[in-house]
């Protein structure tokens, strides 16, 4: 609760009624109808399609960011149990001693609970500490979060802002090919190289970020659209140039570029590890974040054109200039998980090097309620499952699809408070913060801007 | 808003859990209880591991075959089997390392994509054996095995087999994403259908390979049977009535497609490629002219097996049409539509491959 936004919030009085709900639906309506044809850009009311953390918004931004962050631990542990009821449903053994359930019923318990149990411990021991190889483990989750923080700080920044920034796989992309060909077709010396690889990449990053601000700012086009499309452009263009000489391995017609140089590498932390200087850079990020947001003249910008363009622009805010500001920086974060992947951990340039990581990213974002520390915090929670996953796959045989079910079952729960408090009978503390026709307006807000 | 929804939830979990119980008492539970004291069959101690690439153990191509041989040693010679499916590029370092911790006295990695991480694995880990799928070092590793296969040599006689049966004097193939070991398959049924047309001084022709200009037709994955389907139509609206799909799941896209011609009264077939499509894919058999085998699950068993007995080697595996590694599949159903002389032809041409009189050349050939 430090934070300025939410502690105006809390000052607001409940001016939400009904009459404010129907305003808003009413603006979700407009915005709708209009964001192809403005010419104005700060007309089209963003945030009541994207669903900004405005104040006076009950959208379902602000449900999440507002909510409870006691729900989000509950919905952790919930997603837990039922990921576990699905790892026994799905073990041979389980099924095996449920077909003489009622002969001895102890064998399906204890088969039930070691199924469980088992899988759990993998994850813990892949992901935090195991006996045998003491902290390496959390040492491997730190390395596998640090992408996914670098771009979840990307896509909360613009979050803020009121954009819904989906873009941050082609950011990622396109950084990270940059960074790649820096990396192994330029020679330069040990230190220098880093560094240009880390300012092609970013600068590749932010420009592919910009070119979403300025379609928005100057022709109103929805960035969720053009995102999804720049995406597609990255993506393609990559599997272009993989299949292109100047990218591949001389003598090898596989898509795969060769090893970037020594010198474009992060430096390893911890020898014997995998964890890079990356990691440090998401965390000086991280505060960076933390810092423009609540500390800097720019970022209150932000978050006005994000709570309200309309007033924003009343109030003196170049809205279209914070837009175009905004995405160049979210892209330019995602680009630095662009360079963790590249320099940090992959070394070569493929076709997969982006993963999911742009989409994973919305999630952690998602689940760090857009918060700086908040998505650093969700960032290493989403690596510690990646990293377990790879040891209770490996230990108990279990599919690793199930810990992206657990992931998503997560962000479910996390994205409807009331079903947790339901299911955890837990009351909402004031009564006036939740007004009635909130749940419904924020159902329209939501699916008004997925149309 | 609260009340209703917990009541709801209450009563809905109430029903579904009572439903369910009763369901799962009466249809499963009333078996008898197993000895306590059952034993295990005799097990080798030896643990065969295998890292998938991102496309899962469940991507009807590569990965699919590769763990299926695998599972096969299981059963057959006893060994302990560990997977691990790579959901990213970066997991595959992970992964090996795991296998590695994991106690695996042989890991099978399948795909290029896994060639430097393997070679890291193997560097790291010398008392350790390593095999790869569908991809080789230039300078050979000492504990890694590669397994590749010369496809292109069953694929030129599938192209032969296509040129002959051909009414429209056009015949197609496309690919999944453009990669060697799928262009090698096109690469052999483009040089099989020029070597009829020298035969028999026609002028049969390929749409959606090149193989001079090593350019095509590609539907950019391994997933989206739609767009096999229209790349199908395409080629179909081109001309040619016998179509090869090397896009894995895809080609059940292109099944799709000629399906729906051959309904429409076209004369169509189709060419499978990876396994006999013929018992893999019989929904469209009576489609099926033949297809383009690639053994994988066998290379994989016999290479466990010659590791359990201790002969071990990094020599490469090159699965060829003399070794059975690659082949075609029968004409099944429409072996009356290849004439005799047809077949004879193949047959002759089959012994000059592996006789090394002809050689069928591609870019994508593994490196010898």
């Amino acid at each position: 609760m430090t934070d300025k936004n939410q502690s105006n919030d809390e000052q607001t009085p409940a001016l939400s009624t009904e009459d404010q709900s129907t305003a808003d639906l009413r603006a979700a309506d407009v915005s709708l109808d209009t964001a192809g044809g403005m010419l104005e850009p700060s007309i089209v009311p963003v945030s009541s399609q994207s669903g900004a953390s405005g104040p006076q918004q009950n959208s379902l931004m602000r449900r999440i960011v507002m909510g409870n962050g006691f729900v989000s631990v509950l919905a952790v542990i919930v997603a837990l149990f039922l990921g576990g009821l699905l790892i026994a449903s799905t073990d041979a053994q389980v099924a095996k001693t449920a077909g003489y359930l009622f002969a001895r019923p102890t064998d399906f318990l204890s088969a039930l609970w070691s199924a469980m149990t088992e899988s759990y411990v993998a994850l813990f021991q892949g992901s935090v500490f195991s006996a045998r190889e003491g902290f390496k483990p959390l040492l491997e989750t730190m390395t596998v979060a640090t992408p996914l923080i670098c771009a979840g700080l990307g896509v909360a920044l613009a979050f803020r802002a009121g954009l819904f920034n989906i873009g941050a796989q082609g950011q990622i992309i396109i950084s990270a090919t940059l960074a790649a060909y820096v990396g192994f077709a330029w020679h330069l010396p040990f230190g220098l190289h880093l560094l240009v690889v880390i300012i092609m990449g970013v600068l590749g990053g932010a420009l592919w970020g910009a070119i979403v601000g300025i379609l928005k700012a100057r022709t109103g086009a929805h960035e969720v659209i053009v995102t999804i499309m720049l995406n597609y452009v990255a993506l393609f263009l990559l599997d272009f140039l993989l299949n292109t000489a100047a990218f591949r391995r001389p003598g090898d017609n596989s898509p795969i570029s060769p090893r970037i140089d020594e010198s474009a590498t992060y430096p390893i932390l911890i020898p014997g590890s995998r964890l890079h200087v990356g990691f440090l850079v998401a965390i000086a990020l991280t505060f960076g974040v933390w810092w423009l947001l609540n500390r800097s003249t720019i970022g209150f910008e932000f978050r006005a054109v994000g709570a309200n363009p309309v007033a924003a622009r009343t109030a003196g805010v170049k809205v279209s200039r914070a837009t175009i500001l905004v995405m160049a920086m979210a892209g330019a974060l995602a680009a630095f998980g662009g360079v963790a992947q590249v320099s940090g951990t992959e070394k070569v340039l493929t076709g997969g090097v982006a993963a999911q990581i742009g989409f994973d990213a919305i999630t952690v974002a998602l689940l760090g309620r857009s918060k700086p520390w908040g998505t650093f915090f969700a960032g290493l929670l989403f690596g510690a499952f990646r990293a377990g996953a790879v040891q209770m796959q490996i230990q108990t045989g279990t599919p690793i699809d199930i810990v992206l079910v657990v992931q998503s079952l997560i962000v479910l729960f996390i994205a409807a408070p009331p079903l947790i408090r339901s299911i955890f009978r837990l009351e909402p503390k004031k009564k006036n913060k939740t007004p009635k026709a909130a749940p419904k307006a924020a159902l329209v807000n939501a699916s008004g801007g997925a149309k | 808003m609260k009340k209703p929804l917990r009541a709801t939830l209450k009563r809905g979990s109430m029903a579904g859990v009572a439903t369910l119980g009763a369901a799962a008492l009466l249809l499963t539970s009333c078996g008898q209880a197993p000895d306590a004291g059952s034993g295990t069959a005799t097990k080798s101690d030896f643990v065969g591991c295998i890292v998938s690439d991102s496309g899962g153990f469940d991507d009807q191509s590569f990965n699919q075959s590769s763990f299926e041989g695998l599972k096969k040693a299981e059963t057959d010679l006893g060994i302990t089997v560990k997977s691990a499916e790579s959901k990213a590029n970066s997991d595959f370092e992970t992964n090996l390392n795991g296998m590695v911790s994991a106690g695996c006295n042989l890991t099978v990695t399948v795909g290029f994509l896994l060639g430097d991480a393997t070679k890291a694995a193997a560097a790291a880990n010398a008392d350790k054996h390593f095999a790869i799928i569908d991809y080789s070092y230039e300078t050979p590793i000492t504990n890694v095995k590669p397994i590749v296969y010369d496809t292109a040599q069953a694929a030129y006689l599938a192209g032969y087999a296509a040129a002959a049966t051909s009414k429209t004097g056009k015949v197609g193939t496309f690919g999944g994403i453009k990669i060697p070991t799928v262009t090698i398959f096109m690469d052999g049924f483009y040089d099989g259908v020029q070597a009829y047309n020298k035969a028999k001084n026609k002028t049969v022709q390929v749409v959606g390979w090149d193989k001079n200009t090593q350019d095509g037709s590609f539907t950019g994955d391994f997933e989206k049977q739609d767009t096999g389907k229209q790349v199908t139509i395409n080629l179909l609206d081109q001309g040619a009535d016998i179509i090869m799909p090397v896009a894995g799941p895809v080609g059940k896209g292109a099944g799709a497609a000629l399906k729906e011609a051959k309904a429409a009264g076209k004369d169509v077939k189709l060419i499978w490629v990876d396994s006999d499509g013929y018992l893999t894919a019989p929904e469209y058999k009576d489609l099926m002219l033949t297809s383009v085998v690639k053994q994988m699950g066998e290379a994989v068993e016999a290479v466990v097996k010659d590791d359990t007995e201790g002969k071990f080697n990094n020599q490469a595996y090159v699965g060829t049409l003399e070794n059975d590694g690659v082949a075609i599949a029968p004409f099944h159903d429409l072996d009356s539509a290849v004439t005799a002389e047809t077949k004879s032809e193949l047959d002759a041409l089959k012994a000059d491959i592996v006789s090394g009189k002809l050689v069928v050349e591609s870019a994508a050939s593994p490196k010898k």
